[in-house]
């Protein structure tokens, strides 16, 4: 089976049915099916290929989820990049993995334009937005534009194009933050998304009744994945651009009579700062929560402010989706748990040998299943270190690179990471991507990026910076640079000075010995 | 109501644009130009609640009254002038 079938089997199912809620307008599944296979047409005019990839930078919208079902339905893979992505990264994202096109809106358009690195593999853009923008732009970056919105409205390729992929065809790439700092392709198949989409839902127990909210970006695999297990069952996604509005969240809820509701921790600590106790949700039968541990206090708020409503906890990596979710009658037995592996999935922990170990003990995570990916695009080498022989001759499992411990009945507890990754908002971020962007200004001797706790973003980032003599950078500077250059969770929240940074006996900054508090 | 423009501009371009103007206008929306993410409402909004004597009760925490400097400074007026 392919992906963008879930959509195309819930259009033959349930045609009239709304699918599909942004903003004021109301999508239904025939309507969307539609204008997927016209933006699939006008993709294979483009010249798109079976196997190409495409680029996808925008917010989350409507435009959004047409481009990701219209990339598969013209056999090609979509690589969703957050829409706060700078035009250098978006250039090295693009030129990585060879784009043919690039679905973005007139702004960024503009930004790209502007930059010395052509993109010379990306012949076709689709763009959204402001027509005359999108057209200005592409001329001076010399690339065909078809406007989305154009393609949409284009009668008489109703029907899907010819299929000519099989479920061993990548469906994906998922650009993720490596501790290299430049970020890694994740290979991701129809048969490994298929897969990860049918575990979830089997254990939410998801139905075409359900209604999600969904305030999480889509180039987030975990927002990603709200929208193909709606369309998988048949059920609604209510999207919106993001979560800076909480109270707009408590309205959607009730107005949509919301079943499902996906948080990061972030999200749980803006929405318990509200007095919700004026309001119930009746109809509200989930919450789940990954990419960061919910802290035990917002498990306890949660309950008591939704007292018929399920809380799932779980834990991830872009390189598998999904690894574990702890079943919502354990969550007051054990609350700092992960839980167990998803169905079809089998996880243990091993020792440095590569022996699994018993309960108690820390070992690495390893996952084995169908949703485990097929390797980082064009890194072999990466891609062994985490990718290594498993039970069957020939059969690669995935080494998480998280520190994990079980308990005597293989609940699964989080200990700590392998890297130095900072999780903030739910996001990865490489802190060396960051010290290079801070490295590239005039006046810096050193610089280290850490996380420290913070009770809404989980993990906030700091930069602890020393200056070469009489230089004058400050916080402000560093904090502008950041802006320019990386995507908005990047941007550190502190920045601190030091006369000079700490070193190891080898002469190496120690992260250890940095002061977080200050 | 063109001071009290200025005045959220300033703090607008002061805390969440390290002090580089931008020419966005009054009527761009934070949430569209990502000038103001989901921790940065949290902040604008202790600062409007300070600053102008006011409480921004939590259903009033929707982008019709928070979303650009003019719906801003609109809400502010209306606040203001019930508590007089």
């Amino acid at each position: 089976m392919q992906l963008e079938q879930f959509l195309e089997a819930s259009a033959s199912k349930y045609p009239e049915k709304v699918a599909l809620v942004f903003e004021e307008e109301r999508w239904t599944y025939s309507q969307i099916d539609r204008a997927c296979n016209r933006l699939a047409h006008a993709f294979l005019k483009a010249g798109i290929q079976r196997g190409d990839r495409v680029v996808i930078c925008l917010p989350n919208c409507v435009e959004a989820v047409l481009a990701v079902f219209a990339t598969l339905k013209a056999n090609a893979v979509f690589v969703f990049v957050n829409h706060s992505t700078k035009a250098d990264k978006l250039t090295y994202i693009l030129n990585n993995c060879r784009a043919v096109a690039l679905v973005t809106w007139d702004s960024k358009l503009k930004e790209l334009s502007g930059m010395d690195d052509g993109i010379p593999y990306t012949r076709a853009v689709f763009g959204v937005g402001a027509a005359e923008t999108c057209s200005e732009e592409c001329q001076r970056l010399g690339k065909t534009l078809t406007l989305v919105d154009a393609a949409v409205a284009a009668q008489g390729c109703d029907r899907p194009p010819e299929k000519r992929c099989i479920d061993l065809d990548l469906a994906a790439l998922i650009y993720t933050s490596g501790s290299t700092g430049r970020p890694k392709g994740v290979m991701l198949s129809h048969l490994n998304m298929v897969s990860v989409a049918t575990s979830i839902t089997t254990y939410l127990e998801n139905t075409a009744d359900d209604v999600v909210v969904n305030v999480l970006p889509l180039s987030f695999d975990y927002g990603l994945y709200q929208v193909l297990m709606m369309f998988k069952v048949g059920g609604r996604v209510v999207l919106e651009q993001s979560f800076n509005y909480p109270f707009q969240l408590v309205k959607r809820l009730i107005e949509e009579e919301v079943t499902g509701l996906p948080i990061v921790p972030t999200v749980s600590a803006l929405l318990l700062q509200l007095d919700l106790s004026k309001y119930s949700f009746p109809r509200l039968r989930y919450i789940t929560n990954t990419a960061a541990a919910l802290p035990t206090r917002h498990i306890k708020d949660l309950r008591r402010l939704f007292p018929r409503t399920k809380i799932y906890s779980m834990y991830g990596l872009t390189e598998c989706k999904r690894v574990s979710y702890l079943p919502p009658d354990q969550i007051d037995v054990r609350p700092t748990s992960v839980g167990r592996g998803m169905p079809n999935e089998e996880v243990y922990i091993v020792d440095d040998a590569g022996q699994t170990v018993g309960p108690g003990v820390v070992g690495e995570l390893v996952i084995r299943g169908s949703n485990v990916m097929k390797g980082y695009w064009e890194l072999p080498e990466e891609t062994e270190k985490v990718l290594k022989p498993g039970p069957f001759p020939g059969e690669r499992v995935l080494y998480s690179g998280d520190l994990f411990r079980s308990d005597e009945e293989g609940y699964l507890y989080f200990v700590g990471r392998r890297d130095d990754i900072i999780k903030t908002r739910g996001e990865k971020v490489s802190p060396r991507e960051v010290e290079d962007v801070i490295y590239g200004m005039d006046g810096i001797a050193e610089v280290v990026v850490i996380g420290v706790p913070d009770p809404v973003l989980g993990n906030a980032i700091k930069a602890v910076v020393s200056l070469r003599p009489g230089a004058t950078v400050t916080d402000k500077d560093i904090l502008n640079r950041c802006r320019e250059k990386l995507e908005d969770f990047m941007i550190p929240k502190l920045v601190s000075f030091e006369p000079s940074l700490p070193k190891t006996q080898s002469g190496k900054i120690s992260k250890r010995m940095i002061p977080a508090a200050k | 109501m063109e001071q009290l423009s200025n005045e959220l501009r300033n703090f607008i371009v002061e805390n969440f644009l390290f002090g580089q103007s931008s020419d966005f206008s009054d009527n761009d929306s934070f949430l569209k130009t990502r000038i103001i993410d989901s921790t940065g409402v949290v902040e604008l909004i202790s600062w409007v609640e300070e600053s102008y004597g006011i409480r921004v009760e939590d259903d009033e925490i929707v982008p019709d009254n928070l979303d650009s400097i003019n719906k801003l400074s609109r809400f502010i007026e209306r606040k203001t002038c019930v508590s007089r």
